[in-house]
């Protein structure tokens, strides 16, 4: 395994590229769980204790080798011990970067797992059993992760050794899934056969996939566009966190983490509410004072002038501003057991700002399998996707969450119960 | 010129992995300061609770940590360990509070079978009364989600009801990095800001930040019995058994939480680098190698997180 000698020989020498975040999804039995685990053996973040276990409930099961797919617990493991069935997230590392897995089942709660995972999501990566090609769970896997902004998703054309490696079963599989997604806008749609079980294209190439010439899971995963990278394309948003007030005269400061664009010292920038100009004075980053901050760093932001901002305020591209929304047409995902009715007073939470809100309409119903919007009758349930229209109380300064995520998500929190009901993004 | 081109002229910093965690975790740390009334972050002297001081200090940085450190003492830490406590807290100019199980024993809230019964599991009821006695809203703490199974599902914002329970069953959903820390009197949330951290990225952390840490953690010679698979410390609470034979070894500990419970790794590693790379090639997992109470069963950690554990 020399992977894990390049870890050791990295690790130490520290040659990377950040963090990945992609959110694995699939229909039940595709293999999504052999695959996390093989990524996880494969890269060594799996340990001796761990293994111990996995070949004792390997045996119990009556497998003949090791199961993989038991390392993540597998839904049917998760049921038996009674560990919810929710979003798990997991976490190994190879020379270039450290990835972060939302491992999202594909059953019950099925909706608000994928949106919970796809959420923080860089990539998708898709699992599709070469067998049976594209299922009514991989469409609604990619339609969702689409909604939740992924741009980029990968699909890995699984158990191709019970298809006898065969290219025209792959290349099957991947224009039934083309044909599908082609229309959904992904900025990048690629396709790999594999085998998780046999470990055949996931880290290694393996012997018998000699047709297929594009690169490996990992190596794809490991050079891939990341969303920082991506965010620090958009316009410049610096939602304020905090306001540093220091004693002894240093400057007031704004604390947040900049969510989208680059801070430069010296640079215009718009303060919103209300859109007051002035200028970057200085970027403190945590080790100290910086001229540049990109999307992603926490920073302390310290202005020219004098102006009354707190947590909740917006500091903005000036040329580029953010617009003041009253009111807000946005999809939904509910997610609460109690009915969405048109008028509840709600409260949304956009950046670190809150407002009172009611969902004045629904007005259309997705059916994420057939992509179709019907007109919705009654109040929406749990797990429904919606087009609504918002009224807010107080204005919220956002973007197209198509634009910039950080500024075009909201969530809706029930002020009664304080739960988290529903997710929205701003169209 | 737009401040994209502008930008594409200024050398870019190259954001590491560790960069990102750390201002993951600044970020959360600023939103409880944000949304929460009276939190409190709960500090052992322990690795994963130096690293979220490091990181609460740089976030706050000019400023002083907006809360107090809390620490709920067993009765059965390392001494050295309270020193270092103790001497941290102080150094940051921080209000330390400590409450103790041996006064939730004397309450009669925790009962155990013995004296030297492990208090990891009294902890939380100890935790839950100090929340309740000085209305805390949110308790921050370094667990992380790689160490263990039902960790890997709690959310960075992690609700409690009024008895202190966690209800794995009904969580609030958690998307981007919009937090609900919403709570009626009496509920409080549990923060995890290093939630995303792995063992190996904690000590990273600390050998690239240089953060101090109780020397049991780097090698040094111990008495040691071989149990079960694990090196357990030889001490007046945990006397070797008939027939065991005391060996001296080079150990560290991995973890360091009650003394009736926790094992130590052989291992020469002297600094944090030198831990970095022994953890890079380490074959258990942390709680594995070292904690008594968690070989018990594969569901213990969900159980005893359900009743308030961290």
């Amino acid at each position: 395994m020399s992977l894990a000698g390049d870890l050791e020989r990295s690790v130490l020498a520290g040659a990377e590229r950040g963090v990945l975040r992609f959110v694995a999804a699939g229909s039940v039995d595709d293999g999504k769980s052999t695959l996390i685990g093989r990524l996880l053996y494969d890269s060594r973040a799996i340990l001796e204790d761990q293994l111990a276990a996995l070949e004792r409930a390997s045996l119990r099961r009556g497998a003949a080798g090791i199961d993989l797919s038991l390392l993540t617990d597998g839904l049917e493991a998760e049921r038996e011990q009674g560990i919810t069935i929710d979003v798990a997230y997991r976490y190994f590392a190879t020379p270039r970067r450290k990835f972060i897995i939302a491992d999202t089942p594909g059953h019950e709660q099925y909706t608000r797992n994928m949106a919970t995972g796809a959420s923080t999501a860089d990539a998708l990566v898709l699992l599709v059993d070469a067998r049976k090609g594209v299922v009514t769970q991989t469409r609604r896997h990619l339609v969702l992760a689409q909604m939740l902004g992924i741009r980029r998703a990968i699909a890995f054309v699984n158990k191709m050794d019970l298809v006898g490696y065969a290219q025209d079963a792959y290349e099957r599989a991947v224009e039934e899934m083309r044909s599908f997604a082609a229309p959904l806008g992904f900025e990048t749609l690629e396709a790999m056969p594999g085998s998780a079980l046999r470990g055949d294209m996931v880290a290694a190439r393996g012997g018998s996939l000699g047709w297929f010439t594009g690169p490996t899971l990992l190596e794809r995963l490991e050079t891939l566009e990341s969303g920082a990278e991506e965010a620090a394309a958009g316009p410049m948003r610096f939602p304020v966190q905090l306001v540093s007030r220091p004693h002894g005269g240093a400057a007031r400061g704004y604390m947040g983490r900049l969510e989208s664009g680059f801070l430069l010292a010296g640079e215009e920038v718009a303060v919103y509410p209300g859109g007051r100009r002035t200028r970057i004075r200085g970027i403190r980053g945590v080790a100290g004072e910086r001229e540049i901050a990109v999307a992603g760093d926490s920073v302390t932001v310290v202005l020219a002038d004098d102006l009354d901002i707190g947590r909740g305020d917006l500091i903005a591209d000036a040329g580029a501003p953010p617009r003041e929304a009253r009111s807000l047409d946005a999809m939904l995902v509910w997610f609460d057991a109690e009915p969405l009715r048109p008028g509840t007073r709600l409260l949304a939470q956009h950046a670190s700002r809150r407002a009172p809100a009611c969902v004045s309409e629904i007005v259309a119903r997705l059916d994420v399998n057939t992509l179709q919007e019907r007109s919705p009758d009654g109040p929406a349930s749990a797990n429904d996707i919606l087009r609504v229209r918002l009224s807010l109380q107080a204005p919220l300064f956002v973007d197209s969450y198509r634009d910039v995520r950080a500024t075009g998500a909201f969530i809706l929190i029930d002020e009664a119960t304080n739960r988290t009901v529903g997710a929205g993004m701003v169209s | 010129m737009s401040a994209a081109a502008i930008a594409s002229r200024v050398a870019r910093p190259v954001r590491t992995h560790l960069d990102w965690l750390e201002s993951e975790a600044i970020h959360i740390l600023r939103e409880v300061a944000g949304q929460c009334q009276n939190p409190a972050l709960l500090f052992s002297g322990g690795k994963d609770s130096s690293v979220l001081l490091r990181l609460a200090e740089k976030a706050f940085r000019p400023g002083r940590i907006p809360f107090p450190l809390l620490h709920i003492d067993t009765g059965h830490n390392f001494p050295e360990v309270l020193e270092f406590r103790d001497r941290r807290a102080e150094g940051l100019g921080a209000r330390l509070v400590v409450r103790s199980v041996e006064e939730s024993i004397r309450r009669g809230t925790v009962r155990l079978r013995s004296q030297s019964d492990s208090r990891n599991a009294a902890q939380s009821v100890t935790l839950l009364e100090a929340i309740a006695e000085l209305s805390f809203d949110a308790a921050i703490g370094g667990a992380r989600r790689d160490e263990e199974k039902a960790r890997a599902k709690e959310r960075v914002f992690s609700f409690r009801d009024e008895f202190g329970q966690w209800n794995p069953r009904d969580q609030r959903p958690e998307l981007w990095s919009l937090y609900n820390a919403r709570v009626r009197p009496g509920e409080h949330v549990r923060v995890f800001p290093i939630s995303n951290w792995t063992e190996l990225e904690v000590w990273q952390y600390i050998a690239r930040e240089g953060i101090e840490l109780p020397s049991l953690y780097f090698a040094h010679r111990r008495p040691v019995v071989r149990r079960h698979g694990l090196l357990v410390p030889v001490t007046p609470l945990t006397p070797p058994r008939a027939g065991e034979a005391v060996e001296e070894l080079s150990v560290r500990f991995r973890t360091v939480g009650d003394i009736s419970c926790t094992c130590p790794v052989e291992s020469t590693a002297g600094d944090a680098e030198a831990v970095v790379a022994e953890t890079v090639s380490v074959r258990l997992t942390e709680r594995g190698a070292t904690r008594m109470d968690d070989q018990t069963s594969e569901v213990s950690m969900e159980r005893r997180k359900r009743e308030g554990y961290f």
